[in-house]
Protein backbone atom coordinates (compact mmCIF):
# COMPACT_ATOMS: atom_id res chain seq x y z
CA UNK A 1 0.00 0.00 0.00
CA UNK A 2 1.17 3.13 -0.95
CA UNK A 3 2.44 5.72 2.00
CA UNK A 4 0.26 8.83 1.87
CA UNK A 5 -2.84 6.30 1.64
CA UNK A 6 -1.83 4.32 4.76
CA UNK A 7 -1.14 7.47 6.23
CA UNK A 8 -4.74 7.87 5.38
CA UNK A 9 -5.91 4.18 6.56
CA UNK A 10 -4.38 4.33 9.56
CA UNK A 11 -6.04 8.04 10.21
CA UNK A 12 -9.17 6.79 9.88
CA UNK A 13 -8.61 3.49 12.11
CA UNK A 14 -7.40 5.58 14.95
CA UNK A 15 -10.67 7.52 15.17
CA UNK A 16 -9.92 10.56 12.61
CA UNK A 17 -13.28 11.86 11.66
CA UNK A 18 -12.52 15.26 10.22
CA UNK A 19 -10.25 15.98 7.93
CA UNK A 20 -9.61 18.99 5.82
CA UNK A 21 -6.93 19.51 3.07
CA UNK A 22 -5.97 21.37 0.37
CA UNK A 23 -3.95 19.76 -3.46
CA UNK A 24 -0.38 20.14 -3.15
CA UNK A 25 2.40 17.28 -4.65
CA UNK A 26 3.56 15.05 -3.14
CA UNK A 27 0.90 14.20 -0.59
CA UNK A 28 -2.37 14.57 -2.98
CA UNK A 29 -3.22 10.27 -2.53
CA UNK A 30 -3.54 11.14 1.26
CA UNK A 31 -6.70 13.86 0.46
CA UNK A 32 -7.71 11.72 -2.24
CA UNK A 33 -7.94 9.00 0.02
CA UNK A 34 -9.49 10.53 2.54
CA UNK A 35 -12.17 12.12 0.50
CA UNK A 36 -12.88 8.24 -0.86
CA UNK A 37 -12.85 6.64 2.88
CA UNK A 38 -13.78 9.43 5.08
CA UNK A 39 -17.53 8.70 4.57
CA UNK A 40 -16.87 5.44 5.20
CA UNK A 41 -16.28 5.72 8.83
CA UNK A 42 -19.70 7.22 10.78
CA UNK A 43 -19.58 10.77 11.48
CA UNK A 44 -16.66 11.02 9.26
CA UNK A 45 -16.29 14.33 7.47
CA UNK A 46 -14.23 15.63 4.88
CA UNK A 47 -13.86 18.86 3.65
CA UNK A 48 -11.78 20.06 0.30
CA UNK A 49 -10.99 23.31 2.14
CA UNK A 50 -10.25 26.76 -0.02
CA UNK A 51 -6.49 27.15 1.29
CA UNK A 52 -4.34 25.51 3.92
CA UNK A 53 -4.93 28.43 6.00
CA UNK A 54 -8.97 27.20 5.87
CA UNK A 55 -7.81 24.00 6.75
CA UNK A 56 -6.21 24.25 9.55
CA UNK A 57 -8.95 26.17 10.97
CA UNK A 58 -11.64 24.29 10.00
CA UNK A 59 -9.28 21.67 12.15
CA UNK A 60 -8.94 24.21 14.99
CA UNK A 61 -12.77 24.28 15.33
CA UNK A 62 -13.47 20.12 14.84
CA UNK A 63 -10.96 20.11 17.77
CA UNK A 64 -12.53 22.65 19.92
CA UNK A 65 -15.67 20.06 19.57
CA UNK A 66 -14.17 17.00 20.23
CA UNK A 67 -13.27 15.68 17.09
CA UNK A 68 -10.05 13.79 16.37
CA UNK A 69 -9.00 16.18 13.44
CA UNK A 70 -6.09 16.06 11.17
CA UNK A 71 -4.88 17.94 7.96
CA UNK A 72 -2.11 17.31 5.89
CA UNK A 73 0.06 19.33 3.49
CA UNK A 74 3.73 19.27 1.67
CA UNK A 75 6.26 22.09 3.15
CA UNK A 76 4.68 25.30 1.01
CA UNK A 77 1.47 24.42 2.97
CA UNK A 78 2.46 23.88 5.73
CA UNK A 79 4.36 27.36 6.03
CA UNK A 80 0.58 28.70 5.49
CA UNK A 81 -0.78 26.76 8.27
CA UNK A 82 1.52 27.81 11.18
CA UNK A 83 -0.89 30.48 11.96
CA UNK A 84 -3.47 27.75 12.86
CA UNK A 85 -0.86 25.46 14.78
CA UNK A 86 0.81 28.12 16.94
CA UNK A 87 -2.92 28.75 17.73
CA UNK A 88 -3.83 25.01 18.35
CA UNK A 89 -0.76 24.80 20.86
CA UNK A 90 -1.78 28.55 22.22
CA UNK A 91 -5.30 26.76 22.99
CA UNK A 92 -4.24 23.27 23.81
CA UNK A 93 -5.83 21.66 21.63
CA UNK A 94 -5.45 18.22 19.88
CA UNK A 95 -4.53 17.88 16.04
CA UNK A 96 -2.31 16.08 13.85
CA UNK A 97 -0.60 17.29 11.22
CA UNK A 98 1.01 15.84 8.24
CA UNK A 99 3.74 17.23 6.47
CA UNK A 100 5.04 15.34 3.33
CA UNK A 101 8.33 17.32 2.68
CA UNK A 102 9.42 18.65 -0.70
CA UNK A 103 11.97 20.41 -1.60
CA UNK A 104 12.07 23.97 -0.91
CA UNK A 105 12.79 26.79 0.01
CA UNK A 106 9.99 28.85 -1.62
CA UNK A 107 8.08 26.72 -3.94
CA UNK A 108 11.24 24.68 -4.22
CA UNK A 109 10.11 21.63 -6.28
CA UNK A 110 8.04 17.98 -5.50
CA UNK A 111 11.03 15.91 -4.91
CA UNK A 112 11.32 14.25 -1.54
CA UNK A 113 13.87 16.74 1.33
CA UNK A 114 14.52 17.44 4.98
CA UNK A 115 14.39 21.29 4.76
CA UNK A 116 11.76 21.51 7.11
CA UNK A 117 13.07 20.24 10.29
CA UNK A 118 14.02 23.57 12.05
CA UNK A 119 10.24 24.78 10.95
CA UNK A 120 8.58 21.54 12.89
CA UNK A 121 11.32 21.12 15.60
CA UNK A 122 11.54 24.78 16.52
CA UNK A 123 7.60 25.52 16.79
CA UNK A 124 7.66 26.48 13.18
CA UNK A 125 5.02 29.44 13.86
CA UNK A 126 5.35 32.52 15.75
CA UNK A 127 5.36 32.40 19.77
CA UNK A 128 7.07 29.94 22.28
CA UNK A 129 5.66 26.27 21.94
CA UNK A 130 6.52 23.07 20.93
CA UNK A 131 4.94 20.36 18.79
CA UNK A 132 5.65 16.55 18.84
CA UNK A 133 7.83 15.65 15.95
CA UNK A 134 7.64 11.90 14.85
CA UNK A 135 9.51 10.60 11.38
CA UNK A 136 8.24 7.86 10.38
CA UNK A 137 10.94 5.75 7.40
CA UNK A 138 8.65 2.93 6.90
CA UNK A 139 5.19 2.40 5.30
CA UNK A 140 4.42 -0.08 8.51
CA UNK A 141 5.83 3.17 10.63
CA UNK A 142 3.86 5.78 9.05
CA UNK A 143 0.66 3.56 10.26
CA UNK A 144 1.82 2.60 13.63
CA UNK A 145 2.77 6.58 13.99
CA UNK A 146 -0.10 7.93 12.52
CA UNK A 147 -2.19 5.43 14.80
CA UNK A 148 -0.20 7.12 17.80
CA UNK A 149 0.11 11.11 17.06
CA UNK A 150 -3.51 10.89 17.42
CA UNK A 151 -3.04 9.18 21.09
CA UNK A 152 -0.40 11.93 21.93
CA UNK A 153 -1.80 14.38 20.79
CA UNK A 154 -5.13 13.90 22.79
CA UNK A 155 -2.68 12.60 26.06
CA UNK A 156 -1.01 16.15 25.73
CA UNK A 157 -3.38 18.20 23.93
CA UNK A 158 -1.02 19.91 21.39
CA UNK A 159 -0.29 19.36 17.75
CA UNK A 160 1.47 16.31 16.58
CA UNK A 161 3.38 16.81 13.37
CA UNK A 162 4.14 13.87 10.90
CA UNK A 163 7.41 14.65 9.08
CA UNK A 164 7.68 12.85 6.27
CA UNK A 165 8.70 12.82 2.52
CA UNK A 166 8.10 12.52 -0.96
CA UNK A 167 9.62 9.60 -0.64
CA UNK A 168 7.95 7.78 2.15
CA UNK A 169 4.45 9.49 0.88
CA UNK A 170 5.20 7.90 -2.87
CA UNK A 171 6.34 4.55 -1.74
CA UNK A 172 5.01 0.95 -1.66
CA UNK A 173 5.25 -1.40 1.12
CA UNK A 174 3.47 -4.15 2.84
CA UNK A 175 1.43 -3.09 6.09
CA UNK A 176 -0.23 -4.36 8.95
CA UNK A 177 -2.51 -2.33 10.79
CA UNK A 178 -2.94 -2.51 14.21
CA UNK A 179 -5.89 -1.90 16.69
CA UNK A 180 -5.42 1.17 18.32
CA UNK A 181 -6.26 1.63 21.87
CA UNK A 182 -9.81 2.91 22.52
CA UNK A 183 -9.98 7.17 22.83
CA UNK A 184 -9.30 8.10 26.19
CA UNK A 185 -9.75 11.63 26.85
CA UNK A 186 -10.49 14.30 29.68
CA UNK A 187 -13.73 16.02 27.65
CA UNK A 188 -13.56 18.64 30.20
CA UNK A 189 -12.34 21.25 27.38
CA UNK A 190 -14.59 20.62 24.76
CA UNK A 191 -17.19 22.72 24.01
CA UNK A 192 -20.39 21.44 22.67
CA UNK A 193 -22.92 24.40 23.96
CA UNK A 194 -23.03 25.13 27.87
CA UNK A 195 -26.17 23.01 28.00
CA UNK A 196 -27.27 23.48 31.44
CA UNK A 197 -23.54 24.01 33.02
CA UNK A 198 -21.66 27.13 32.89
CA UNK A 199 -20.19 28.44 29.70
CA UNK A 200 -16.73 27.93 28.77
CA UNK A 201 -14.23 29.41 26.10
CA UNK A 202 -11.18 28.92 24.27
CA UNK A 203 -8.83 31.61 23.90
CA UNK A 204 -5.24 32.29 23.19
CA UNK A 205 -5.24 36.27 24.09
CA UNK A 206 -3.92 36.61 26.99
CA UNK A 207 -4.00 40.41 27.59
CA UNK A 208 -2.77 40.61 30.76
CA UNK A 209 1.46 39.81 30.80
CA UNK A 210 1.67 38.09 33.87
CA UNK A 211 -1.03 35.46 33.36
CA UNK A 212 0.00 35.53 29.80
CA UNK A 213 3.61 34.71 31.60
CA UNK A 214 1.97 31.71 33.44
CA UNK A 215 0.47 30.10 30.55
CA UNK A 216 3.93 30.03 28.70
CA UNK A 217 5.18 28.67 31.34
CA UNK A 218 2.37 25.93 32.18
CA UNK A 219 2.89 25.32 28.20
CA UNK A 220 6.62 24.76 28.99
CA UNK A 221 6.08 22.44 31.66
CA UNK A 222 4.10 20.29 29.35
CA UNK A 223 6.85 20.13 27.24
CA UNK A 224 9.16 19.55 29.69
CA UNK A 225 7.38 16.09 30.37
CA UNK A 226 7.21 15.36 26.48
CA UNK A 227 10.91 15.80 26.47
CA UNK A 228 11.57 13.71 29.78
CA UNK A 229 8.51 10.55 28.34
CA UNK A 230 8.03 10.85 25.01
CA UNK A 231 12.01 10.29 23.05
CA UNK A 232 11.85 7.29 21.08
CA UNK A 233 14.83 6.52 18.96
CA UNK A 234 16.27 3.28 16.79
CA UNK A 235 19.81 1.94 16.96
CA UNK A 236 21.16 -0.09 14.05
CA UNK A 237 24.32 -2.04 14.40
CA UNK A 238 26.20 0.17 16.88
CA UNK A 239 27.76 -2.48 19.31
CA UNK A 240 31.24 -2.38 18.07
CA UNK A 241 30.82 0.91 16.13
CA UNK A 242 33.73 3.28 15.72
CA UNK A 243 31.71 5.98 13.82
CA UNK A 244 28.01 6.85 14.17
CA UNK A 245 26.14 7.99 11.76
CA UNK A 246 22.67 9.92 12.97
CA UNK A 247 19.96 10.24 10.15
CA UNK A 248 15.96 10.18 10.45
CA UNK A 249 13.18 9.08 7.79
CA UNK A 250 13.85 8.53 4.50
CA UNK A 251 18.08 9.63 4.76
CA UNK A 252 18.10 6.49 7.74
CA UNK A 253 16.85 4.16 5.23
CA UNK A 254 19.87 4.82 2.76
CA UNK A 255 22.36 5.20 5.60
CA UNK A 256 21.04 1.49 6.81
CA UNK A 257 21.95 0.57 2.87
CA UNK A 258 25.37 2.18 3.43
CA UNK A 259 26.02 0.48 6.56
CA UNK A 260 25.20 -3.12 5.32
CA UNK A 261 27.45 -2.22 2.37
CA UNK A 262 30.37 -0.76 5.06
CA UNK A 263 29.82 -4.09 7.13
CA UNK A 264 30.57 -6.08 4.14
CA UNK A 265 34.17 -4.46 4.01
CA UNK A 266 34.69 -5.03 7.64
CA UNK A 267 34.20 -1.17 8.36
CA UNK A 268 32.52 -0.76 12.10
CA UNK A 269 29.73 1.66 11.50
CA UNK A 270 26.06 1.95 12.84
CA UNK A 271 22.93 4.26 13.30
CA UNK A 272 21.13 6.59 15.47
CA UNK A 273 17.68 7.30 14.27
CA UNK A 274 15.64 9.64 15.83
CA UNK A 275 11.97 8.86 15.84
CA UNK A 276 10.82 11.77 17.71
CA UNK A 277 12.31 15.27 15.98
CA UNK A 278 11.13 17.03 19.21
CA UNK A 279 11.64 15.72 21.55
CA UNK A 280 15.10 15.02 20.48
CA UNK A 281 16.71 11.52 22.05
CA UNK A 282 19.57 13.95 23.20
CA UNK A 283 20.62 11.44 26.31
CA UNK A 284 20.81 8.46 23.57
CA UNK A 285 23.28 10.49 21.74
CA UNK A 286 25.15 11.51 25.28
CA UNK A 287 25.43 7.89 25.82
CA UNK A 288 27.06 6.90 22.66
CA UNK A 289 29.65 9.30 23.18
CA UNK A 290 30.92 8.22 25.81
CA UNK A 291 32.90 5.46 24.14
CA UNK A 292 32.11 6.34 20.31
CA UNK A 293 34.23 9.74 19.25
CA UNK A 294 32.97 9.69 15.45
CA UNK A 295 29.65 11.06 14.89
CA UNK A 296 28.13 11.98 11.09
CA UNK A 297 24.93 13.47 10.94
CA UNK A 298 23.24 12.81 7.19
CA UNK A 299 20.19 14.48 5.96
CA UNK A 300 18.58 15.63 2.77
CA UNK A 301 19.29 19.06 3.74
CA UNK A 302 21.98 21.05 4.27
CA UNK A 303 22.13 20.30 8.27
CA UNK A 304 19.81 20.92 10.24
CA UNK A 305 19.38 18.02 12.63
CA UNK A 306 23.05 18.67 12.69
CA UNK A 307 22.36 21.54 15.22
CA UNK A 308 20.63 18.89 17.65
CA UNK A 309 23.57 16.74 17.60
CA UNK A 310 26.15 19.49 18.32
CA UNK A 311 24.05 20.85 21.22
CA UNK A 312 23.60 17.16 22.38
CA UNK A 313 27.85 16.41 22.09
CA UNK A 314 29.38 19.56 22.20
CA UNK A 315 32.95 19.22 22.06
CA UNK A 316 32.59 15.60 23.52
CA UNK A 317 33.05 14.23 19.99
CA UNK A 318 33.79 14.77 16.28
CA UNK A 319 31.00 15.93 14.82
CA UNK A 320 31.01 15.26 10.36
CA UNK A 321 28.10 16.57 8.14
CA UNK A 322 27.41 14.91 4.68
CA UNK A 323 24.07 16.37 3.23
CA UNK A 324 22.14 16.20 -0.16
CA UNK A 325 19.32 19.09 -0.08
CA UNK A 326 16.81 20.26 -2.92
CA UNK A 327 15.23 16.60 -3.43
CA UNK A 328 18.65 14.97 -4.40
CA UNK A 329 17.86 11.45 -3.45
CA UNK A 330 21.54 10.09 -2.06
CA UNK A 331 21.97 6.72 -2.98
CA UNK A 332 23.87 4.14 -0.32
CA UNK A 333 26.45 3.70 -2.18
CA UNK A 334 27.38 7.73 -2.33
CA UNK A 335 26.68 7.27 1.09
CA UNK A 336 29.49 3.95 2.18
CA UNK A 337 31.84 6.50 0.22
CA UNK A 338 31.95 8.96 2.88
CA UNK A 339 31.86 6.56 5.60
CA UNK A 340 34.76 4.97 4.32
CA UNK A 341 36.83 8.44 3.52
CA UNK A 342 35.74 9.52 7.24
CA UNK A 343 36.80 6.21 8.62
CA UNK A 344 39.94 6.08 6.53
CA UNK A 345 40.81 10.00 8.07
CA UNK A 346 40.64 8.56 12.07
CA UNK B 1 -44.34 46.06 39.97
CA UNK B 2 -43.43 44.42 36.63
CA UNK B 3 -40.21 43.89 35.09
CA UNK B 4 -39.91 45.37 31.99
CA UNK B 5 -36.37 46.04 31.12
CA UNK B 6 -33.60 43.86 32.01
CA UNK B 7 -29.74 42.00 31.74
CA UNK B 8 -30.78 39.65 28.77
CA UNK B 9 -29.58 36.31 30.20
CA UNK B 10 -27.13 35.11 27.18
CA UNK B 11 -25.10 38.05 28.81
CA UNK B 12 -22.74 38.03 31.80
CA UNK B 13 -22.77 40.39 34.34
CA UNK B 14 -19.78 42.25 33.15
CA UNK B 15 -19.19 46.03 32.09
CA UNK B 16 -18.57 46.47 28.47
CA UNK B 17 -14.71 47.60 27.52
CA UNK B 18 -16.01 49.38 24.91
CA UNK B 19 -15.68 53.38 23.95
CA UNK B 20 -18.89 55.44 24.53
CA UNK B 21 -20.83 55.15 21.31
CA UNK B 22 -19.48 52.37 20.27
CA UNK B 23 -21.93 49.66 18.00
CA UNK B 24 -20.52 46.81 19.65
CA UNK B 25 -22.39 46.94 23.19
CA UNK B 26 -25.15 47.02 21.21
CA UNK B 27 -24.78 44.69 19.12
CA UNK B 28 -23.88 42.04 21.55
CA UNK B 29 -26.89 42.66 23.60
CA UNK B 30 -29.14 42.53 20.83
CA UNK B 31 -27.62 39.10 19.71
CA UNK B 32 -27.97 38.04 23.64
CA UNK B 33 -31.52 38.95 23.33
CA UNK B 34 -32.25 37.15 20.16
CA UNK B 35 -30.44 33.90 21.42
CA UNK B 36 -32.60 34.43 24.78
CA UNK B 37 -35.71 34.55 22.51
CA UNK B 38 -35.12 31.57 20.58
CA UNK B 39 -34.15 29.47 23.60
CA UNK B 40 -30.79 28.53 22.45
CA UNK B 41 -28.30 29.98 25.03
CA UNK B 42 -27.62 26.03 25.67
CA UNK B 43 -26.27 24.80 22.30
CA UNK B 44 -25.30 28.48 20.59
CA UNK B 45 -21.53 28.41 20.32
CA UNK B 46 -20.07 31.99 19.53
CA UNK B 47 -16.68 32.82 17.57
CA UNK B 48 -15.22 35.91 18.07
CA UNK B 49 -12.46 37.58 16.45
CA UNK B 50 -9.05 39.92 16.67
CA UNK B 51 -10.16 43.00 16.66
CA UNK B 52 -12.23 45.53 19.47
CA UNK B 53 -14.65 42.17 19.63
CA UNK B 54 -11.70 39.78 20.98
CA UNK B 55 -13.06 39.28 24.53
CA UNK B 56 -16.55 39.20 23.28
CA UNK B 57 -16.53 35.68 25.66
CA UNK B 58 -16.36 37.84 29.02
CA UNK B 59 -19.57 38.81 27.34
CA UNK B 60 -21.97 36.55 25.77
CA UNK B 61 -22.58 33.86 28.64
CA UNK B 62 -22.71 30.65 25.89
CA UNK B 63 -19.66 29.00 24.98
CA UNK B 64 -16.50 30.45 22.78
CA UNK B 65 -13.87 29.93 20.93
CA UNK B 66 -11.60 32.63 19.62
CA UNK B 67 -10.28 32.19 16.11
CA UNK B 68 -7.17 33.39 14.31
CA UNK B 69 -7.84 36.87 12.73
CA UNK B 70 -9.95 36.35 9.80
CA UNK B 71 -10.76 32.34 9.94
CA UNK B 72 -13.77 32.81 11.76
CA UNK B 73 -15.48 31.14 9.01
CA UNK B 74 -13.37 28.29 8.20
CA UNK B 75 -13.24 27.81 12.58
CA UNK B 76 -17.64 27.70 12.30
CA UNK B 77 -17.25 25.04 9.45
CA UNK B 78 -15.23 22.57 11.52
CA UNK B 79 -17.07 23.47 14.79
CA UNK B 80 -20.67 22.84 12.84
CA UNK B 81 -19.46 19.89 10.56
CA UNK B 82 -19.14 18.20 13.94
CA UNK B 83 -22.05 19.48 15.63
CA UNK B 84 -24.76 19.59 13.53
CA UNK B 85 -27.27 20.58 15.98
CA UNK B 86 -25.48 23.50 17.86
CA UNK B 87 -25.78 27.10 16.20
CA UNK B 88 -22.88 28.83 15.63
CA UNK B 89 -22.54 32.41 15.16
CA UNK B 90 -18.82 33.85 14.08
CA UNK B 91 -18.89 37.82 15.17
CA UNK B 92 -16.21 39.71 12.80
CA UNK B 93 -15.50 43.35 11.66
CA UNK B 94 -14.48 44.62 8.36
CA UNK B 95 -11.02 43.92 8.34
CA UNK B 96 -11.28 40.50 9.83
CA UNK B 97 -14.26 39.35 7.45
CA UNK B 98 -13.63 41.25 4.16
CA UNK B 99 -10.20 41.52 4.01
CA UNK B 100 -7.87 39.11 5.67
CA UNK B 101 -10.77 36.87 5.82
CA UNK B 102 -12.01 37.48 2.43
CA UNK B 103 -11.38 34.03 1.13
CA UNK B 104 -12.67 32.16 4.37
CA UNK B 105 -15.46 33.96 4.01
CA UNK B 106 -16.36 33.80 0.22
CA UNK B 107 -16.11 30.07 0.77
CA UNK B 108 -17.58 29.21 3.61
CA UNK B 109 -21.04 30.67 2.11
CA UNK B 110 -19.87 29.82 -1.19
CA UNK B 111 -20.54 26.08 0.29
CA UNK B 112 -23.59 27.11 1.89
CA UNK B 113 -22.37 26.34 5.63
CA UNK B 114 -25.22 26.47 7.59
CA UNK B 115 -23.96 29.17 10.07
CA UNK B 116 -24.60 32.60 10.87
CA UNK B 117 -22.11 35.60 10.55
CA UNK B 118 -22.83 38.91 12.58
CA UNK B 119 -20.47 41.74 10.31
CA UNK B 120 -19.62 44.78 12.27
CA UNK B 121 -18.47 47.22 9.18
CA UNK B 122 -17.73 50.56 10.63
CA UNK B 123 -15.68 51.55 8.27
CA UNK B 124 -11.90 51.40 9.86
CA UNK B 125 -10.10 49.10 11.95
CA UNK B 126 -10.68 49.68 15.56
CA UNK B 127 -8.54 48.39 18.33
CA UNK B 128 -5.20 49.21 16.19
CA UNK B 129 -6.30 52.44 16.10
CA UNK B 130 -8.17 53.63 12.87
CA UNK B 131 -6.05 52.43 10.05
CA UNK B 132 -8.06 52.08 6.29
CA UNK B 133 -10.60 49.34 6.34
CA UNK B 134 -11.65 47.70 3.17
CA UNK B 135 -14.95 49.34 3.79
CA UNK B 136 -13.01 52.98 4.29
CA UNK B 137 -15.13 55.10 2.62
CA UNK B 138 -13.62 57.32 -0.42
CA UNK B 139 -12.17 60.30 0.66
CA UNK B 140 -12.44 59.43 4.55
CA UNK B 141 -9.73 60.24 6.28
CA UNK B 142 -8.01 57.27 8.14
CA UNK B 143 -4.24 57.21 10.19
CA UNK B 144 -3.01 55.27 6.87
CA UNK B 145 -4.84 57.50 4.10
CA UNK B 146 -4.36 60.58 6.10
CA UNK B 147 -5.19 62.86 3.00
CA UNK B 148 -8.35 60.56 2.43
CA UNK B 149 -8.80 57.08 0.55
CA UNK B 150 -8.05 57.82 -2.95
CA UNK B 151 -9.69 55.25 -5.35
CA UNK B 152 -6.39 55.09 -7.36
CA UNK B 153 -4.33 54.40 -4.46
CA UNK B 154 -6.23 52.98 -2.15
CA UNK B 155 -8.81 51.39 -4.11
CA UNK B 156 -12.66 51.03 -3.74
CA UNK B 157 -14.90 50.15 -0.19
CA UNK B 158 -15.31 46.64 -0.96
CA UNK B 159 -19.56 45.88 -0.61
CA UNK B 160 -18.54 41.88 0.61
CA UNK B 161 -22.31 41.51 1.63
CA UNK B 162 -23.86 42.01 -2.44
CA UNK B 163 -20.67 40.15 -3.00
CA UNK B 164 -21.78 36.84 -1.06
CA UNK B 165 -25.37 37.79 -2.30
CA UNK B 166 -24.10 36.69 -5.85
CA UNK B 167 -23.39 33.02 -4.51
CA UNK B 168 -26.12 30.69 -4.95
CA UNK B 169 -25.04 29.13 -1.77
CA UNK B 170 -25.74 32.33 0.62
CA UNK B 171 -29.62 31.74 2.16
CA UNK B 172 -30.21 35.44 3.78
CA UNK B 173 -28.31 38.45 4.22
CA UNK B 174 -28.91 41.90 5.24
CA UNK B 175 -27.36 45.11 6.26
CA UNK B 176 -28.79 47.16 9.51
CA UNK B 177 -27.47 49.88 11.94
CA UNK B 178 -27.80 50.35 15.16
CA UNK B 179 -27.63 54.06 15.03
CA UNK B 180 -31.21 55.02 15.61
CA UNK B 181 -34.00 53.28 18.08
CA UNK B 182 -35.65 51.95 14.69
CA UNK B 183 -32.62 50.64 13.12
CA UNK B 184 -31.74 48.93 16.47
CA UNK B 185 -35.21 47.05 16.42
CA UNK B 186 -34.85 45.99 12.48
CA UNK B 187 -31.44 45.02 13.43
CA UNK B 188 -32.24 42.76 15.91
CA UNK B 189 -35.30 41.06 13.85
CA UNK B 190 -32.46 40.14 10.87
CA UNK B 191 -30.20 38.82 13.83
CA UNK B 192 -33.14 36.81 14.72
CA UNK B 193 -34.22 35.69 11.22
CA UNK B 194 -30.71 34.87 10.94
CA UNK B 195 -30.23 32.02 13.44
CA UNK B 196 -33.46 30.72 13.01
CA UNK B 197 -32.57 30.85 9.54
CA UNK B 198 -29.67 28.67 10.62
CA UNK B 199 -32.08 26.56 13.43
CA UNK B 200 -34.31 25.61 10.17
CA UNK B 201 -31.22 24.15 8.33
CA UNK B 202 -31.64 26.55 5.49
CA UNK B 203 -28.22 27.47 5.07
CA UNK B 204 -25.47 30.31 5.46
CA UNK B 205 -26.57 33.88 6.94
CA UNK B 206 -25.24 36.75 7.51
CA UNK B 207 -25.91 40.23 9.09
CA UNK B 208 -24.18 43.15 8.27
CA UNK B 209 -24.49 45.76 10.99
CA UNK B 210 -23.30 49.43 10.25
CA UNK B 211 -21.63 50.05 13.72
CA UNK B 212 -20.41 53.91 15.01
CA UNK B 213 -16.91 54.19 16.15
CA UNK B 214 -16.62 58.02 17.40
CA UNK B 215 -13.65 57.50 18.70
CA UNK B 216 -11.67 56.41 15.75
CA UNK B 217 -13.56 58.75 13.59
CA UNK B 218 -12.96 61.52 15.98
CA UNK B 219 -16.69 62.71 16.46
CA UNK B 220 -18.76 62.68 19.22
CA UNK B 221 -21.74 59.56 19.48
CA UNK B 222 -24.13 61.73 18.24
CA UNK B 223 -22.37 63.35 15.13
CA UNK B 224 -21.25 59.42 14.65
CA UNK B 225 -24.97 58.36 14.79
CA UNK B 226 -25.63 60.78 12.18
CA UNK B 227 -22.80 59.85 10.19
CA UNK B 228 -24.15 56.65 9.75
CA UNK B 229 -27.30 57.57 8.46
CA UNK B 230 -25.75 60.79 5.97
CA UNK B 231 -22.83 59.35 4.82
CA UNK B 232 -22.05 55.65 5.25
CA UNK B 233 -25.34 54.23 4.61
CA UNK B 234 -25.12 56.27 1.29
CA UNK B 235 -22.05 53.88 0.52
CA UNK B 236 -24.00 51.02 2.12
CA UNK B 237 -27.47 51.13 1.64
CA UNK B 238 -29.62 49.11 4.39
CA UNK B 239 -31.95 46.79 3.77
CA UNK B 240 -32.21 42.97 2.62
CA UNK B 241 -29.75 42.38 0.22
CA UNK B 242 -31.00 38.35 -0.28
CA UNK B 243 -33.59 36.13 1.10
CA UNK B 244 -34.74 33.11 -0.48
CA UNK B 245 -37.02 32.08 1.74
CA UNK B 246 -38.88 35.80 1.08
CA UNK B 247 -38.62 34.64 -2.80
CA UNK B 248 -40.76 31.58 -4.04
CA UNK B 249 -39.02 28.14 -3.58
CA UNK B 250 -37.08 27.50 -6.59
CA UNK B 251 -36.76 23.53 -5.90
Amino acid sequence: MQGNRVIGEAAIRAGCRFYAGYPITPQNELTEYMADNMRRAKGGIFIQAESEIAAINMVLGASAAGARAMTSSSSPGISLKQEGISSLAADELPAVIVNIMRGGPGLGNILPSQGDYFQATRGGGHGDYRTIVLAPASVQELADLTMDAFELADRYRNPVIILADGMMGQMMEPVEFHAPPPRRYPECYVLKGMGQGKSKFIRALILDAIRMEEHNWKLYRKYQVIAQKEVRCETFWTDDAEILIVAYGTAARIAKGAIKRSRELGLPVGLIRPITLWPFPTQVLQGFAARVDDFLVFEMNTGQMLEDVQLALGNTARIQFYGRPGGVIPTPAELAKVIAYQLRKK
Amino acid sequence: MKNIFSRPKSLKKAAFHYCAGCGHSITHRLIAEAIDELGIQDRAIGIPPAGCAVIAYNYFDVDMLEAPHGRGCAVATGMKRVLPDRIIFSYQGDGDLAAIGTAETMHAANRGENITVIFINNAVYGMTGGQMAPTTLLGQVSTTTPPGRSALLDGHPIHLSEILGQLPGTRYIERCAVNSPANITRAKRAIKKAFKCQMDGAGFSLVEILSQCPTNWKMTPVNACRWVTETMAKEFPLGVIKDLKAQAPTS
